[in-house]
């Protein structure tokens, strides 16, 4: 199984700099890994106020509600991405991402 | 979340005609505010919501008060008294269990009975809190104690002696291909009950008690029930041993023959006393009973095959509210996507959308919209985005709702859409309009009518006159809505189609009509609408396509028509042959943008790309900034599509979320997505049809929320704007002749 290499920074450049593709083959399979894991998988956007505000929330198994995470607010779509990236990368290669230089 | 919801009723009305809301509150009474207004842009950016107010006599404050939904089917009859004082009697059926035991919540599921809770009276044949065969007998409970296995056809019976105070309850798994440890369970318990007075006997439900003037049932079944009968006696061991056995029809207090009116609402005994029913909140029927051994897969082959009906908990028709305002449609009314604005304090606002069609009689435009009324409600309720699962993987970005989409999860009795299980798993096979649809609105998801709205706004913009009309009219009224217009143009995803919207359409073709279909994956699902059924529509998803979930083997055909469910491509009737281009791939993280092609320059395509330049066109938009995105259809004539047609722009370098979608994939292949395959692109198609009409296809969702870019000054408006204008004008189009 393909396995993430933590020293691969310049493939969690190119997340951020274009969250929502393309992206290259190689970006493609961390992404893959990623959102497959399935510890990391539930998360879910809600919109709270339109355009300008969203809340990252975690899927509920049984049919229950999502749980919103109110702590994790966010004012674009792009910043929400990027947070899931960073807390996937920690929680599926075991290390926080080291600060990247200015975009 | 929104604290007041509704639905109207009918969803397509004329100027001067009456409709009526049906207006319920959460959480307790509250006073709300209703206003009726006529949408023209959907809130698709900040400050991007036009709404234009009409006056009507329901505008103002109101009071509102609470109306529940009574989701879960279940068969009634409705003849207490042939259920009287019984003191010697049986109950039994075959049974396939879909949720056993029920979680996260245990709860009791009656199969047959007349047992009422409010009352403690009665009797039922049920599964128990740990989905054990159970008899309930006023208010004595007795039970095998050995849970079914879901997905399992069983035999059971309940053989009851109350002047010898025993009952003898047996349940008897059915050989099948799949082996099994079970076996048969049967035992004779002491029970010490008197006789039950009358009352309304249940298939799959039991009654809780009368709720706002309104028949409230509990215990729902989940799964399948086949030929449930009454006995007027105590069959004996040999005699339930044998469920095959043939009872004198004397003994026979009532025997139900679900697999007889399979395509409406009633259940008939075939005993000897009719005591007939009907089914409440449309179970799934024309599906395989307990006998079904694959040698038939339709059911009026082999009715004997399918004499079960499906139930779920959380089935749902008619939420049955009562009307709530009624108030007439100005007679001045301008043809629209119409809305009742409902507000009230501590939640967003809830929209009951409905649309104001042309005058009956009377000058119509020239140009008509068909909204996709077919797919928003097929679509509507969607909660599967909100549930656990990969969706992120097929998105290629995080899933995104809003708090109102919020509410599905909190009010499960609104039902779900065709998109969403039951909660036993099964596909939603039936979508109502009887109910609060959540999420048909001029907010939230950037999909469907949201969507569809930025080509009403451009319309505006362009002040190009139109009328709206309906999937739903479409279906009942065929041709002659169509044929008074110079142009149709559809919404950007009218994914589900009846044979009747099909057969109208070509028609209109037909006749030398002109449709502009302004979007992608259209024409793509077959769906019908049961007469029996007022608002419903069904469809089955049966074998292949991109599905959100699988039909069940042996249940492809359509219980309310007899029709193959299933894709219209594989019915001889791909979407290609009428647009010109069918349903290739799907992503939904980034749209990308069109190329013009050699076969754009040719003669026949010069209307189409006059005072426009570039090749490239949409590289901007709504969704994920290019007029490509979303969903994408190809050119296939191998699919049906015209040969003479001409492929003028083409998209290329979609991300990789899109990929070829499986029915295009006969042996699964590497390079299937964006970045690798070629064949993953929308195809603009202009051809001219024989009968001096045309067709002009987008082939991408997305493309009509390009249209508003740059206050509408751009390259994709131009290019519609072009083909608008050529369409309407009324000198025929002729195909080429050596093609």
């Amino acid at each position: 199984m393909f396995a993430i290499d933590p020293g691969r920074l310049d493939l969690v450049r190119e997340f951020r700099e274009r969250p929502f593709g393309p992206h290259s083959p190689e970006l493609q399979a961390v992404l893959n890994v990623l959102r497959a894991a399935r510890h990391c998988q539930n998360l879910l956007l809600v919109c709270t106020r339109p355009h300008r505000e969203w809340i990252l929330a975690e899927k509920q198994p049984g049919g229950l509600p999502p749980r919103l995470l109110t702590d994790r607010v966010f004012a674009s779509l792009q910043e929400a991405e990027w947070h899931a990236f960073r807390v996937r990368w920690e929680a599926v290669t075991g290390q926080p991402l080291p600060p990247l230089d200015p975009a | 979340m929104p604290r007041v919801l509704g639905y109207a009723e009918p969803l397509s009305v004329a100027p001067g005609e009456e409709i009526r809301f049906m207006v319920g509150t959460l959480d307790g009474p509250r006073r709300y505010r209703a206003e009726v207004v006529r949408v023209v842009c959907g809130d698709v950016a900040p400050d991007a919501l036009k709404t234009v107010r009409v006056p009507t006599s329901i505008d103002g404050e109101h009071a509102g008060v609470p109306q529940p939904i009574h989701a879960g089917s279940y068969a009634v009859v409705e003849r207490p008294d042939a259920f009287a004082g019984l003191t010697r009697f049986t109950m039994h059926a075959f049974i396939q269990p879909t949720r056993v035991p029920m979680r996260p919540v245990p709860q009791r599921q009656v199969i047959m009975g007349t047992w009422a809770e409010d009352r403690g009276t009665g009797f039922a044949l049920l599964l128990d809190e740990a989905g054990a065969l159970a008899l309930l007998l006023g208010g004595r409970l007795i039970s095998l104690g050995a849970p079914l296995t879901a997905r399992r056809w069983y035999h059971v019976a309940a053989s009851v002696d109350l002047t010898a105070r025993t009952a003898t309850l047996r349940q008897a798994p059915l050989a099948e291909h799949t082996p099994s440890l079970e076996r048969a369970i049967e035992r004779t318990l002491t029970l010490d009950a008197s006789a039950q007075p009358g009352a309304e006997l249940f298939l799959a439900a039991a009654r809780r008690g009368i709720e706002a003037g309104r028949l409230a049932t509990t215990w729902h079944f989940n799964g399948k029930l086949d030929r449930p009968a009454l006995v007027r006696r105590a069959l004996t061991s040999a005699e339930l041993a044998a469920p095959g056995l043939a009872i004198a029809p004397e003994d026979l207090l009532a025997a139900w023959d679900l697999g007889a009116d399979i395509d409406g609402e009633r259940v008939s005994d075939r005993s000897p006393n009719h005591l007939h029913g009907r089914t409440v909140n449309a179970p799934k029927r024309a599906v395989t009973g307990h006998n079904w051994d694959g040698t038939a897969m339709d059911w009026r082959r082999a009715p004997e095959q399918y004499g079960a009906i499906h139930f779920h908990d959380d089935d749902l028709h008619d939420a049955g509210w009562a009307p709530s305002l009624t108030t007439r449609i100005p007679a001045d009314a301008r043809s629209g996507v119409y809305a009742l604005r409902l507000a009230a304090d501590g939640g967003p606002d809830f929209w009951v959308v409905f649309y104001v069609r042309p005058p009956r009689r009377g000058p119509r435009a020239s140009i008509a919209f068909l909204a996709s009324t077919a797919t928003y409600l097929c679509y509507s309720n969607y909660r599967a985005r909100m549930r656990p699962g990969p969706a992120e993987l097929y998105i290629g970005a995080l899933p995104t709702v809003d708090t109102t989409d919020l509410l599905l999860m909190h009010h499960p009795e609104l039902g779900g859409s065709t998109y969403d299980v039951h909660s036993d798993g099964s596909g939603v096979c039936h979508v109502s309009r009887r109910r609060p649809l959540v999420n048909v609105r001029p907010t939230g998801r950037l999909w469907n009518l949201l969507l569809d709205l930025c080509l009403l706004d451009w319309l505006e913009a362009h002040e190009l006159p139109y009328d709206v009309i309906t999937d739903d009219d479409l279906h009942a009224e065929g041709l002659p809505l169509l044929q008074d217009y110079a142009v149709v143009l559809t919404g950007c995803h009218p994914e589900y189609y009846s044979r009747e919207m099909l057969d109208a359409l070509a028609a209109y073709l037909g006749r030398g009509g002109r449709l502009m279909y302004m979007g992608g994956n259209g024409f793509y699902w077959r769906v019908s609408y049961p007469a029996s059924h007022p608002g419903l529509i069904e469809m089955r998803r049966a074998e292949d396509g991109t599905r959100a979930w699988v039909e069940s083997v042996g249940e492809y055909y359509h219980s309310s028509t007899g029709e193959y469910g299933g894709l219209w491509r594989r019915q001889g009737r791909a979407p290609n042959v009428l647009a010109g281009v069918g349903f290739v791939a799907q992503g939904f993280d980034r749209s990308s943008y069109y190329r013009r092609t050699e076969a754009g320059h040719d003669p026949r395509a010069r209307f189409i790309f006059e005072g426009i330049a570039e090749d490239v066109l949409g590289d901007f938009g709504l969704f994920g900034d290019g007029a490509a995105g979303l969903e994408l259809d190809a050119f296939n004539t191998a699919l049906g599509s015209p040969p003479w047609a001409l492929v003028v722009a083409s998209s290329e370098n979609h991300s990789n979320a899109f990929q070829l979608v499986n029915e295009e994939m006969n042996v699964s292949f590497a390079g299937a997505d964006g970045q690798f395959s070629a064949a993953v692109r929308a195809d603009m198609v202009f051809y001219e049809h024989p009968a001096g009409g045309a067709v002009f296809s987008t082939g991408s969702i997305a493309y009509v929320g390009s249209l508003g870019h740059a206050h509408h000054a751009n390259n994709i408006s131009r290019l519609t704007l072009n083909v608008l204008r050529r369409f309407l004008d009324p000198s025929p189009f002729k195909p080429p002749t050596s093609r």
